[in-house]
């Protein structure tokens, strides 16, 4: 990573980019501004879905079990890793078992995060993605810009050419005909690769019940048709009951996409007899998430339902776009979150990606608080990176020990006397460029306590 | 030691010994107006561009062969557990089950629904003999769903309560709102991705 202020300077150069974040950060703001009007109780579910949250995050490890045992006793298999290589590990074990060289995927964030696809070619597995940006992204060798439109980076021209390229299908620019073009070269996979691998909006405890939430049918193709399909969903994704459905059903579409619903949403619980896969694997994946957990501050980020609201009323997103980010997690949400599950010295820079407006805080479903975690990780980079004694940290407590007692700081006052003739310029060292512009102070002859001592 | 227990072990240590478990507040519109529902239903499904007619319970046949002459289609496949027939239209059953590549091409599915919610504009499909498999609501490019009156509850809350028991039983659930859909290229709606491009909606009253 080259740090925040590094890569948004680079995307700030393209006004290409600009304008194309700019026009659909605009777009889906209003859409949001005016189904969440039309709900009267709007405050009330945000209070829900954020208490539903935090109270599967308390009861973590019950949740987990529970919904392990739901899964178990509906025909699925769950697997549980530790990190990205053991979740892909699992994904490619069982691909390799059923000898399947190819999987299709819907879009999700978690495989993003683990690498999965590259993870999947080094075994000899392709993985082809169909939601359309997804796809968008994977043909141009590019990465996610946003976490719902993941090709929002690119104008309909830029598509076109690519489509033409890799796929032989690009007559027209029009999204319509592009959105064609995509039916007609992914048609054929979901009638013939014969395993699928998911993400997970969320995922019942106390039903066994896994959810995915889409708009093209392309999640609800990957989700039924194939024979083996695999789901990967970081352990935050939980919810204990059924009932939290009722809640988080109304705040992720009208967040997300600005619809009161999206058009597809999925719900499936183990295998079903003459419908959908024969074979069903949940992977729980942690990942750094157990860590974030372990911050009483900082672990609210994990009630997020990656509705990209935060992105797209930020002012700092909004111009820099996602890939300033240098994450799969981008915007406000992502300054919190990536800093916190690669560790804080991995991405020290994100927490300062934010002028602390608190739109982010305003729209967010569960009422994450995302300014002040930025504040606390602020506050834990700086620590953290004193506890690695810099020269200035080294000083620093220099002065703090003369400072702490009369006798030092007294010495240090003669000393400086005697001292300050030939260090008046300082040639070298940390304060040489502080003294070529200007002289250290005068240090007076005598000092106010030598006076003090004289007057007695 | 296993990951299951690694990962819960570090979980259990994050959360320290007795985190505090939080209630969670219920101050939520649990249901709403079951007065104008229906034709509220009708409204909000029309805006994402389904086609929604009301018909008579006599009525039926004849607006469903209209619905297949308006879209020019002449064969539908029939979710097992319904027996509409449609004049003028060829209905076969899904039953036994047809593979998956025999849906694809120009047949429309002829189902019934588990509720309708008025609020979203949303018609919930359960697995059930009037739903039938998954599949056949969705490689087919057009989709006929047939929803009674009294199926339109008015809100989300509503329509999950109603939808635990299947849940618990382990069928599958599909929500549809509207035909699919996308925005992927300037944000743009598009109707028509890889889920039926064609949607009718048939209200029985």
């Amino acid at each position: 990573m080259s740090g925040f202020p590094e890569a948004a300077a680079r995307a700030l150069g393209d006004s290409q980019l600009r304008r194309n974040i700019g026009k659909a950060t605009s777009t889906i703001r209003a859409k949001r501004a005016a189904v969440v009007g039309e709900l009267d109780d709007w405050e009330a579910l945000r209070d829900a879905g954020a208490a539903i949250k935090a109270r599967a995050l308390a009861t973590l490890p019950e949740q987990l079990e529970r919904l392990e045992a739901a899964v178990a006793a509906a025909g699925g298999v769950v697997h549980w890793a530790r990190d990205a290589a053991e979740a892909n590990a699992i994904v490619a074990g069982i691909a390799r078992d059923h000898a399947f060289d190819e999987v299709i995927k819907v879009k999700s964030m978690a495989t993003d995060e683990i690498g999965l696809n590259a993870a999947l070619a080094a075994q000899g597995v392709r993985a082809v993605e169909t939601d359309l940006a997804e796809l968008i992204v994977q043909l141009s060798g590019d990465r996610p810009s946003h976490i719902l439109v993941p090709a929002i980076h690119r104008n309909r021209e830029e598509i076109r050419a690519l489509f033409a390229r890799t796929i032989g299908d690009g007559d027209s620019s029009e999204p319509a005909a592009l959105a064609e073009a995509a039916r007609r070269h992914l048609r054929a996979k979901f009638l013939s690769v014969p395993m699928a691998v998911s993400g997970a909006n969320f995922a019942v405890a106390e039903t066994g019940t896994v959810c995915v939430v889409e708009s093209e049918g392309n999640g609800r193709f990957c989700v039924t048709l194939p024979e083996v399909l695999v789901t990967v969903m970081g352990i935050e994704k939980v919810l204990g009951e059924w009932r939290d459905l009722e809640v988080m059903l109304q705040l992720l579409p009208r967040s997300s996409t600005g619809e009161r619903m999206n058009p597809y949403t999925s719900l499936w619980t183990g295998v079903h007899e003459r419908d959908g896969p024969r074979e069903f694997h949940l992977v729980l994946l942690d990942n750094g998430r157990s860590d974030v957990l372990a911050d009483e501050v900082g672990r609210d980020a994990l009630r997020c339902i990656r509705c990209s609201a935060c992105l797209n009323v930020c002012p700092v997103y909004s111009r820099t776009g996602g890939h300033a980010y240098e994450s799969v997690y981008p915007g406000p949400i992502g300054a919190i979150l990536t800093p916190q599950l690669r560790g804080l010295d991995e991405a020290p820079t994100l927490p300062w990606a934010s002028s602390l407006c608190g739109a982010c805080y305003e729209v967010c479903p569960v009422k994450i608080d995302i300014p002040s975690i930025l504040v606390h990780l602020r506050g834990r980079v700086v620590r953290e990176q004193h506890a690695r004694l810099s020269p200035e940290d080294l000083a620093m407590r220099a002065v703090a020990r003369v400072f702490g007692s009369r006798r030092a700081y007294e010495r240090s006052q003669r000393l400086a006397r005697l001292g300050r003739g030939p260090l008046a310029r300082l040639p070298i060292g940390p304060l040489a460029g502080w003294t070529a512009m200007r002289d250290l102070p005068e240090v007076p002859a005598q000092s106010f306590r030598e006076w003090w001592r004289t007057r007695a | 030691m296993t990951a299951r227990d690694e990962v819960l072990g570090r979980i259990r240590a994050a959360l320290g010994p007795d985190p505090p478990v939080p209630d969670v507040p219920r101050a939520y519109r649990q249901a709403g107006r079951a007065a104008g529902a229906v034709e509220l239903f009708c409204e909000r499904a029309a805006e994402y561009r389904a086609r929604v007619v009301q018909a008579s319970a006599g009525g039926l046949a004849e607006t469903l062969a209209e619905v297949c002459r308006a879209r020019g289609t002449a064969r539908l496949v029939r979710a097992r557990g319904v027996a509409w027939e449609v004049p003028g239209v060829e209905v076969v059953s899904d039953d036994p089950a047809a593979p998956a590549t025999d849906l694809d091409g120009a047949a429309g599915a002829l189902t019934g629904c588990a509720l309708a919610i008025a609020e979203t504009g949303t018609i919930v499909l359960d697995g059930g003999p009037a739903c039938g498999r998954r599949a056949l609501t969705l490689v087919p490019d057009h989709h006929v769903c047939v929803v009674r009156a009294e199926q339109v509850v008015a809100r989300v809350p509503e329509a999950i309560a109603a939808l635990g028991g299947a849940a618990r039983d382990g069928r599958a659930l599909t929500f549809v709102s509207g035909p699919s859909a996308t925005s992927d290229i300037e944000l743009e709606r598009v109707e028509g991705v890889h889920g039926p491009r064609l949607l009718d909606i048939v209200v029985v009253r």
